[in-house]
C-alpha cells in the first residue's frame, strides 16, 4: 500500500472535502494504483537530471504593469455561491 | 539565570506596481469591496495567471540592496491550504527556488552597529479581506473583499540575529527606510502595505540550542513591534523560570491589553503541500539583466548618511534625520544647492519645517515651501532685511498661504529696523520710561538688559535689528 485511508482522509480534510465510507475507499483504491504506475518512472536513472518543474522550455513570461479594468462586481460576484452587500459571503470564521 | 532571546523577523511588503502581481487589476488601496477583481485574481477554473514584470525588477532591486545573492533560476510554487481569503485553494508563493538569497542588514543598536542576515527574499500574492460582520452588524457568516487578493508581496526573512525588541524594531526601520528609498514599497504599517511577524524564542546566555519558538503576529506599528516582542521575551522567561516549558505556538499581540494572547487549538499542523505551479514558468535572469538593476540602484541611506556628514559637515544625528527619506534628503539638499550653509539649512528643516508637517500629520512631499522659497528666507536672513524672530513669523506665513518670503515682509512691511537715528528715539524713550531697571543694571545687574531689548522689540512689533539694538542699549546705560 502506497497510500492509507487514514492519509486520504488527511488530504480529503486539508481540502475540506467530505466523502462517505464508499468514496474513501474508492479513492484509496485509485491512488494506490497510480502511485505504484510511478514505480515504474522511478526505475529510471535520473540523478544526473534536474528536478523538471515544466513540462516545456520556456522561460521569462511577463507582462506589462499596466491596469487593466477589472471585471464589473456583479458579474464576479454573479459566480459566488452565496453573497451580501459586494462581498462574498462564507460561513462564519471564529476569530 | 541570564537569558538571551533569539528573534527572527518575517516582513511582508506590499510592491509599489500599478497592477496585481498575476492581472492586470489595480492595487489601489480602500477600493469598495470587490471592484478590483478579475477571473484571475478570483481563481476561476480555466484563467492563467502571468507574471508582471515589474515586480521582479522590484524584487531584484531589493535583494541587491540587501547584499543578496540573486538566483538565476526561480520558480514560482503552489502554497495549498483552505481558507476562504484564499480563492484558488492555494497561494502563489515560491519555496525552493526564492529570488534571493543569503543576504544582510546593517543596524545601529545603542551607537553600535548589528548585522543582521537575510536568510531569503520571494515574491508572493496576497490574500484577500475577512471581514465578520456587515454594516456594523455581527451575523453568522464571515464575508470576503477579494480586491488585496493578487497584490503583489515580498517576503523578506531574517535569520534568527535579533536579540530585542528594540532591535527589531531598528531593523524594520532601517528596512523600510531602504524599501521606501528604492521606491518598490511605501511601508505604510496602518494599511498593511508593511507587516510583520516574528519567530521568537529564548534561551539561556552562552547555550547555543534554541529554546522553543512562537510566532508573533499582529503587530502593526513600529512601537508594537517592540512592545510585543519584549513582552514575549520576558513571558517566554518566566515561564521557564516557573519550571514550565514554553509552548510552540502563534500567538496575537493584543494592543489593548499590552500582551500576546494565545491562538489555543485555532490551529493545524501546517500541511501545504507546495509543488512548482505549472500555469507559471521558470524566471531565469541574466546575470547581465542584473548588473544592469544594480547599476540603476539609488544611492541607499546609509552611504547618504556618511556623504551629508562628510561633504556638508553635518552632526551625525543631523544625517540620521535629514536622510530618513529620500524626499526629506533631496529637499535639504536643494536647499543647500541654492544657499550654501548646511548647518543653518539643517536646523530650519529640523526644527520649523518638521515642526509644521509633524502638526499636519504631513510628509515633506507635502510641504507648501519649495526649498526654492525656503532658500529665499534664509537670504533675507542673511543680509539682515529680517530678525531671526520675524523669519520664524514669515516661515508660518509661507507654510499657511505658499507666498514666497520676499512678498510677504514686503506686503507686511516686516523689514528689520536697523536705522540707528530710528533706534536711538526708541531706546531713549524705553530708558527714559523704566528708571528702576536702568538703575538695578547700572547697580550691576546687568542680567536686566534682556528685558530692556525685549522693550524695545516689542515697540518695535519685533522689526528692531538686535544686535543694534544692543550695543545703543548699553552705550546708553554705560554713559
Amino acid at each position: 500500500m502506497k497510500i492509507t485511508r487514514k492519509e486520504v482522509e488527511h488530504i480529503a480534510h486539508l481540502s475540506r472535502l467530505e466523502f462517505n465510507e464508499e468514496e474513501i475507499g474508492a479513492f484509496t483504491e485509485q491512488l494506490n494504483s497510480i502511485l505504484t504506475y510511478f514505480d515504474k518512472l522511478q526505475e529510471i536513472d535520473t540523478t544526473a537530471v534536474e528536478p523538471t518543474s515544466h513540462a516545456i522550455v520556456v522561460t521569462n513570461v511577463f507582462r506589462e504593469d499596466e491596469v487593466v479594468v477589472p471585471s464589473p462586481r456583479e458579474a464576479n460576484l454573479a459566480n459566488a455561491p452565496d453573497q451580501e452587500g459586494y462581498c462574498f459571503r462564507v460561513p462564519k470564521i471564529i476569530e | 539565570m541570564e537569558y538571551e532571546a533569539v528573534i527572527g523577523l518575517e516582513v511582508h511588503a506590499q510592491l509599489l506596481t500599478k497592477s496585481k502581481i498575476f492581472c492586470g487589476c489595480p492595487t489601489e488601496f480602500g477600493a469598495d469591496p470587490n471592484v478590483n477583481t478579475c477571473p484571475v485574481c478570483l481563481g476561476m477554473p480555466g484563467v492563467l495567471p502571468v507574471l508582471n514584470g515589474k515586480v521582479v525588477e522590484f524584487a531584484v532591486k531589493t535583494g541587491l540592496a540587501l547584499h543578496c545573492e540573486i538566483a538565476g533560476h526561480s520558480v514560482f510554487a503552489r502554497k495549498n491550504y483552505f481558507y476562504p481569503d484564499l480563492p484558488k485553494g492555494y497561494q502563489i508563493s515560491q519555496y525552493e527556488l526564492p529570488l534571493a538569497t543569503g543576504g544582510y542588514l546593517d543596524v545601529e543598536v545603542d551607537g553600535q552597529e548589528r548585522r543582521i542576515g537575510i536568510t531569503r527574499i520571494h515574491l508572493e500574492e496576497d490574500a484577500g479581506k475577512l471581514m465578520h460582520e456587515i454594516e456594523g452588524t455581527v451575523t453568522g457568516y464571515s464575508y470576503v473583499d477579494f480586491n488585496r487578493t493578487g497584490v503583489p508581496l515580498l517576503e523578506i526573512v531574517s535569520e534568527p540575529d535579533i536579540r530585542s525588541g528594540e532591535e527589531a524594531r531598528i531593523y524594520l526601520q532601517t528596512l523600510r527606510t531602504i524599501l521606501r528609498y528604492l521606491d518598490v514599497c511605501d511601508g505604510n504599517m496602518e494599511e498593511g502595505s508593511l507587516r510583520c511577524d516574528a519567530n521568537v524564542s529564548v534561551r539561556p546566555r552562552g547555550e547555543n540550542r534554541y529554546g522553543t519558538r512562537t510566532e508573533v503576529k499582529n503587530m502593526n506599528s513600529f512601537r508594537f513591534v517592540r512592545e510585543a516582542l519584549d513582552y514575549e521575551i520576558n513571558r517566554q522567561i518566566n515561564v521557564l523560570e516557573s519550571g514550565e516549558s514554553v509552548a510552540q505556538e502563534t500567538r496575537l499581540w493584543d494592543t489593548g491589553q499590552g500582551m500576546t494572547i494565545s491562538m489555543r487549538g485555532k490551529e493545524e499542523a501546517h500541511d501545504y503541500r507546495y509543488f512548482p505551479d505549472p500555469d507559471l514558468v521558470p524566471l531565469k535572469l541574466e546575470t547581465a539583466w542584473i548588473e544592469i538593476v544594480k547599476r540603476s540602484l539609488p544611492e541607499l541611506p546609509q552611504e547618504k548618511k556618511e556623504r551629508f556628514v562628510r561633504d556638508y559637515s553635518i552632526p551625525r544625528y543631523d544625517s540620521d534625520v535629514l536622510t530618513s527619506s529620500k524626499a526629506l534628503a533631496d529637499y535639504f539638499e536643494a536647499c543647500v544647492g541654492e544657499f550654501p550653509q548646511p548647518k543653518i539649512v539643517s536646523n530650519w528643516i529640523m526644527g520649523e519645517v518638521l515642526r509644521m508637517l509633524k502638526r499636519d500629520s504631513g510628509e515633506i512631499e507635502e510641504c507648501p515651501i519649495t526649498p526654492h522659497q525656503l532658500a529665499e528666507l534664509f537670504q533675507l536672513l542673511e543680509k539682515g532685511t529680517i530678525s531671526g524672530k520675524i523669519a520664524k513669523q514669515v516661515f508660518e506665513e509661507m507654510y499657511t498661504t505658499g507666498s514666497s518670503a520676499g512678498e510677504i515682509v514686503r506686503s507686511q512691511g516686516l523689514e528689520q529696523v536697523s536705522d540707528e537715528t530710528e533706534l536711538e528715539k526708541v531706546i531713549a524713550r524705553i530708558v527714559a520710561e523704566n528708571p528702576e531697571t536702568v538703575a538695578k543694571y547700572r547697580s550691576g545687574k546687568t542680567k536686566v538688559l534682556g528685558f530692556l531689548v525685549g522693550q524695545v522689540m516689542k515697540e518695535t512689533k519685533g522689526k528692531a535689528n538686535p544686535e543694534i539694538v544692543n550695543r545703543i542699549l548699553q552705550g546708553k546705560l554705560t554713559s
